[in-house]
């Protein structure tokens, strides 16, 4: 197979082969091939999605759903690792990962990927439905192919565009209950696509360095510093009424639209900082920040959601 | 390839021969592949109850 040898060639550690040891991979480096910590994100945006949406799941096949999710994302993080382990290897944060480390042969990261990627997606169509189980394929196929393969080395746009993987996931969970697409996914998923570009931003600014060495067109790479600054109020200027609009649609009550905007708020001065200033204090609390509006963000719609519920009003 | 050399200098006829941590590591491997298909049979099982109690009548002949 001819992609698997080109990743295998890419990925091998400078002066070792990387198969001519047994394997000294633990449990630990498959799990971290999955990338769990956006796995969490992405479960958690999956379940306010799975449960805001209208109608009744069974709990159970509601946990199977979130479970073949979580292991979706999980396939999506370990074959962009197997592509992207060349350029791990050259990058301080990624060094260490199981594949340029030499601890994963690439083969057996692209094995894991793939298996957990079919079944996952298989699972999902028969515990919950087959548009579901098409939307994470298409998660999965997108976040590899179109982000990992193709933007993310040839474009400073790269995670703009790409962000959209990471946005299915309350689309996938409104798609389990509803068996379809509602407006009201389609909000949670552009509140997403417009936090990625400044979460991600933030975090390029001071590893702007990690990027230009491993050859990634980030947008501070190609553009500049201040180009970046400015690009990221542009986006947070965006995302701050965006967050709002499920209140705004009447599809979230008064604690969601408070909260959104507060927070909106808050995104927007980190931002102003960050254009403002010309070191990193500001781009490091942006980041810190976008994570915890996210996760605020959705938590409070899921608050909000089932607070409607209990006290029998229809938002 | 790790292969165990005698004071003879000839290689082991026994093959490969796996370092503590090596087998060890292999061991943690299996198992977690057993937990993980112990996990996938529970899966299939209660997919198939909840299946089966939710649309009842489709086990009809």
């Amino acid at each position: 197979m001819s992609l698997l040898t080109e990743g295998a060639e890419l990925a091998r550690p400078a002066g070792a082969d990387a198969r001519a040891e047994p394997s000294l991979a633990g449990v630990g480096d498959y799990i971290a091939l999955l990338k769990p910590r956006v796995m969490s994100l992405v479960v958690f945006t999956a379940l306010v999605g799975l449960v805001v949406a209208p109608g009744h799941l069974n709990p159970v096949l509601g946990f199977i759903s979130l479970l073949c999710i979580a292991v979706g994302a999980g396939a999506a993080g370990a074959l962009n690792m197997w592509y992207d382990a060349d350029i791990d290897a050259v990058m301080a944060r990624t060094a260490a990962r199981p594949i340029p480390a030499g601890r994963v042969a690439p083969g057996e990261a692209l094995g894991f990927g793939m298996t957990l990627a079919g079944g996952s997606v298989v699972v999902l169509g028969l515990a919950a439905n087959w548009v579901a189980a098409g939307i994470l394929a298409f998660t999965i196929f997108f976040y590899v192919a179109i982000y990992t393969m193709w933007l993310k080395r040839s474009t400073p746009q790269n995670i703009v565009i790409g962000g959209a993987a990471g946005a299915f996931p309350p689309m996938i969970g409104w798609a389990v209950t509803t068996g379809g697409l509602g407006v009201e996914s389609i909000v949670l998923f552009l509140i997403i696509f417009f936090w990625t570009p400044p979460h991600f931003w933030a975090l390029s600014l001071w590893r702007a360095g990690d990027y230009a060495r491993a050859g990634v067109p980030m947008l501070p790479v190609v553009a500049g510093e201040a180009e970046t600054r400015r690009q990221i109020l542009i986006y947070s200027l965006v995302l701050a009424p965006l967050g709002a609009l499920p209140w705004m649609l009447g599809h979230a009550g008064v604690l969601y639209g408070a909260t959104a905007l507060g927070m909106g708020a808050g995104m927007v001065a980190l931002a102003i900082r960050v254009k403002r200033e010309s070191g990193l204090t500001g781009a490091k609390q942006l980041f810190g920040f976008s994570i915890l509006y996210l996760f605020v963000l959705f938590a409070v719609l899921l608050a909000d959601d089932r607070l409607a519920h209990l006290l029998g009003r229809t938002v | 390839m790790s292969v165990m050399v005698h004071d003879n200098g000839h290689d082991d006829e026994d093959g490969v021969v796996l370092t503590d941590e090596q087998k060890r590591r292999q061991r943690a491997r299996s198992i977690a592949i057993a937990v993980a298909l112990g996990a996938l049979v529970l899966v299939f099982f209660l997919l198939t109850i909840v299946k089966v109690g939710l649309h009842p009548g489709r086990l009809a002949p």
